[in-house]
């Protein structure tokens, strides 16, 4: 989906900085290509820059330096009512005195559109989000996951192509966020239209996303799918925040076809995929996954022997934290399978892993 | 287990009592001790402010002088029809309480009273009652021989209105109208008219303050709301400051900014706006009390904007922004109208302050910046009609709570933030 210049995405984000104090850059170098109907996530913690992205998309900011093209056009001069993009906010910012209906109605009206079509429209927006009888109430007898129902309603409702939507489910109850995430990614797909999606929850974007930008520190630390992003994490920073992440330090001695020698502090050895880990001699971060981590199994290159330091049972799997090569915070998942492993507290097992499973990041 | 009830299918508590009593009895002391904590204030609000205003308020209907020094003549006085010649059974009465009054040294306060209603009539009764005991029947021709003023019927008119204690004589004379012996009310004599325009101007110069201090704060409180918390602390602390000073301080400084040879003229002829022989009047006059008063109610309309604006997320002007409304739209249809809470209490707040302004209006009016209270100060204080003075306080209420309950109608009292 990466785009040349021939063949520029939908939105394009060139050479972005941004600043609000002339001393820290908020947002640094930023490059990014959103192709037509794509379901885009900016991902990571706050004050990574990913809100104050989606802010300059939607013309409340400006970019300190550098453009950003909307449909192959600059629209950094264009003020944020002519751009036609579509939002949804945190706190959904239904106007409180205003019904659902003229809420919905708002959009269309300011383009002077005649009535009959802008009750057709209101109509259809509001069955689509399944709340088609709500026309005549306030936002405020309305509840969270309906007042949710109603922003999206409002942000389609003018035919936008593309739709913002900041942190947009961060103020729903668990169940309801998960089944919210379903219809916004169905509506999505049924439109066809194109979606920025900005969070901080990782599941939420992994669930929903066609992409996810991980930010931290104004930068786009890696830029892939979801199944991507979770087994082939880029750096360390990314293979921490996305999904649960075991971490090992040590220094490289030997690089051959792909494969990295990595010594520990404590002297041992092992070996991993070279992924992002400089050359010979410079630390490095391996990043092995819970799951990927076999108990018990005979012959394993990687294997080492480890301290069971405490054992949580999960109903559908067990978490098992060991001490591996020094780390006290090594967690290993086994699943709960007929043959049930002998794990206490204090005993000690063989723990090994696919050289494939385990990363050799930036140090 | 079911809940136990009574007959009547009310609920009962565990030792068989109703539910509701028993409930009662439980509240009954801890209603008691807040009602106690709130004793103290509600005394000192009733014998401090309760009392005293209805009190004299009273006074706007309930006049007694007349009835209570002249007990003779009161009651013939009340069935006498107005428009025959008073008999020989008055003037024998008038003589009476003439004699009586002198005795008392009272003759002056029934003196004044006729006087509200008649003028010129004050020396009549001080002189009569000076000569009155030496009289002799028939006292009619003996009175009318001392003082030949007492054969005008208008004299007795004037007596019949004063002897009625609970009368409506001072309430329309505060609205420009005049009650008459024979119970009708007609319009005062042209020339007399004053309160009403007085109302007017009154109720003039309060709106324009409140319209005034609303284009001027809106937008200071909207600074408020939007700057990051240092600078707009900073900023209300800049609006708070004239309630540190005293209103007095406050009202002369604007004397000697507004005055012939003050500040603002000053910098007039500096500039070439005026020339030095030809400076703008901007003070003792309506210009001068509007400006003053403006100045020193504007606080009392930017803090409850304020209040209101603060809770107004930035997220909904974005909303509308992004669904295509200009900076007006935005403005005019999503957030304006979420402010209304703010501009009605700003408003009615500074609009009753305003109607009722004392000082301001007395040192900067001049004659024409005068406002109600102004009068209602020289009918306490110079004229001693305290009764037309109360009538006046009692027209302007009737006025407030009248335009409070047409903003109840229109906007709502619920609607009112203020803070």
């Amino acid at each position: 989906m990466t785009a040349n210049s021939a063949d520029e995405g939908f939105v394009v984000f060139d050479r972005v900085q941004k600043s609000y104090d002339g001393e820290i850059l908020v947002v640094k170098d930023l490059n990014l290509n959103i192709a037509k109907g794509e379901f885009l996530t900016m991902l990571g913690p706050s004050g990574s820059g990913k809100t104050t992205c989606l802010m300059m998309l939607a013309g409340f900011e400006t970019a300190t330096h550098g453009d950003i093209r909307l449909a192959g056009k600059p629209i950094n001069n264009i003020p944020p009512h002519k751009r036609g993009i579509g939002m949804v906010f945190q706190n959904y910012a239904l106007f409180p005195h205003m019904t659902v209906g003229e809420n919905l109605s708002f959009p269309l009206e300011v383009r002077n559109m005649g009535q009959s079509e802008r009750e057709a429209k209101v109509k259809r927006a509001l069955d689509m989000v399944q709340m088609g009888d709500f026309a005549g109430r306030r936002p405020t007898q309305l509840s969270g996951g309906q007042q949710q129902r109603i922003a999206l309603a409002r942000a389609l409702v003018f035919d936008a192509e593309l739709v913002l939507m900041d942190e947009p489910l961060g103020a729903l109850d668990k169940q309801l966020r998960e089944h919210m995430q379903f219809e916004i990614k169905h509506i999505h797909e049924s439109l066809g239209i194109t979606v920025v999606y900005v969070t901080h929850d990782q599941s939420e974007a992994l669930t929903m996303s066609d992409r996810i930008a991980v930010f931290n520190d104004g930068v786009i630390q890696q830029l892939a799918p979801p199944a991507d992003l979770y087994e082939r994490p880029e750096n360390a920073f990314v293979a921490q925040f996305i999904g649960e992440n075991n971490t090992l330090n040590g220094v490289v001695t030997a690089i051959n076809d792909g494969i990295a020698d990595v010594k520990f502090d404590n002297g041992q050895m092992t070996q991993a995929l070279a992924v992002n880990c400089g050359g010979v001699g410079s630390r490095t971060t391996l990043s092995i996954r819970p799951e990927r981590i076999v108990l018990n199994a005979s012959g394993s290159a990687n294997g080492v022997d480890a301290e069971v330091l405490e054992v949580i049972y999960l109903g559908d799997h067990i978490r098992c934290r060991m001490n591996v090569h020094g780390n006290e915070d090594f967690v290993v998942k086994v699943p709960n399978s007929a043959e049930k492993l002998a794990l206490e507290k204090g005993s000690r097992t063989n723990v090994s892993w696919e050289t494939q499973d385990c990363r050799a990041l930036d140090g | 287990m079911t809940d136990a009830t009574d007959a009547s299918g009310n609920l009962l508590a565990a030792d068989g009592t109703p539910l509701k009593k028993k409930l009662g009895q439980a509240l009954f002391r801890s209603r008691l001790r807040a009602f106690g904590l709130t004793v103290p204030l509600l005394l000192l609000i009733l014998l401090a402010f309760v009392l005293p205003v209805t009190t004299f308020l009273k006074q706007a209907v309930y006049n007694p002088q007349f009835e209570k020094h002249m007990p003779n003549l009161t009651p013939l006085l009340a069935d006498w029809d107005a428009v025959s010649e008073p008999d020989e059974a008055m003037y024998a009465a008038l003589v009476a309480d003439l004699v009586l009054n002198k005795k008392n040294k009272t003759i002056g306060k029934v003196a004044s009273r006729v006087n509200r209603e008649y003028s010129g009539t004050r020396s009549l009764f001080t002189g009569s009652a000076r000569k009155a005991k030496k009289l002799k029947p028939p006292y009619k021709e003996a009175l009318i021989k001392a003082k030949p003023k007492w054969d005008n019927i208008e004299v007795w008119k004037a007596m019949k209105i004063a002897g009625k204690s609970w009368t409506p004589a001072f309430v329309a004379s505060a609205v420009d109208l005049k009650y008459t012996a024979d119970g009708s009310i007609e319009r005062k004599q042209e020339d007399r008219r004053v309160h009403l325009k007085l109302f007017a101007r009154t109720m003039r110069i309060a709106v324009i303050v409140m319209l005034a201090g609303l284009v001027l704060g809106y937008p200071v409180a909207y600074l408020l709301s939007t700057l990051p918390a240092r600078s707009s602390n900073m900023l209300l602390i800049l609006v708070l400051l004239p309630f540190w000073t005293s209103l007095l301080v406050r009202t002369t400084a604007w004397i000697a900014m507004l005055q012939g040879q003050g500040v603002l003229n000053d910098l007039f002829v500096l500039f070439g706006l005026a020339s030095d022989e030809d400076r703008f009047s901007l003070i003792y006059n309506e210009t001068g009390t509007l400006i003053a008063m403006t100045h020193i109610l504007l606080p009392f309309m930017i803090l409850p904007l304020y209040s209101v604006m603060k809770t107004i997320p930035p997220s909904y002007v974005r909303a509308a922004r992004s669904m295509g409304a200009t900076q007006w739209t935005a403005f005019w249809r999503v957030y304006f109208p979420q402010t209304i809470p703010g501009i009605g209490a700003g408003g009615i707040l500074v609009f009753i302050l305003a109607i009722s302004f004392y000082i301001t209006p007395a040192l900067v009016g001049g004659q024409d910046g005068t406002m109600i209270s102004n009068f209602i100060d020289f009918h306490m204080r110079k004229s001693l009609n305290w009764s037309l003075a109360s009538a006046m306080g009692l027209v302007l209420l009737v006025i407030v709570l009248f335009l409070y309950w047409i903003y109840d109608k229109v906007v709502g009292i619920d609607n009112m933030k203020l803070g």
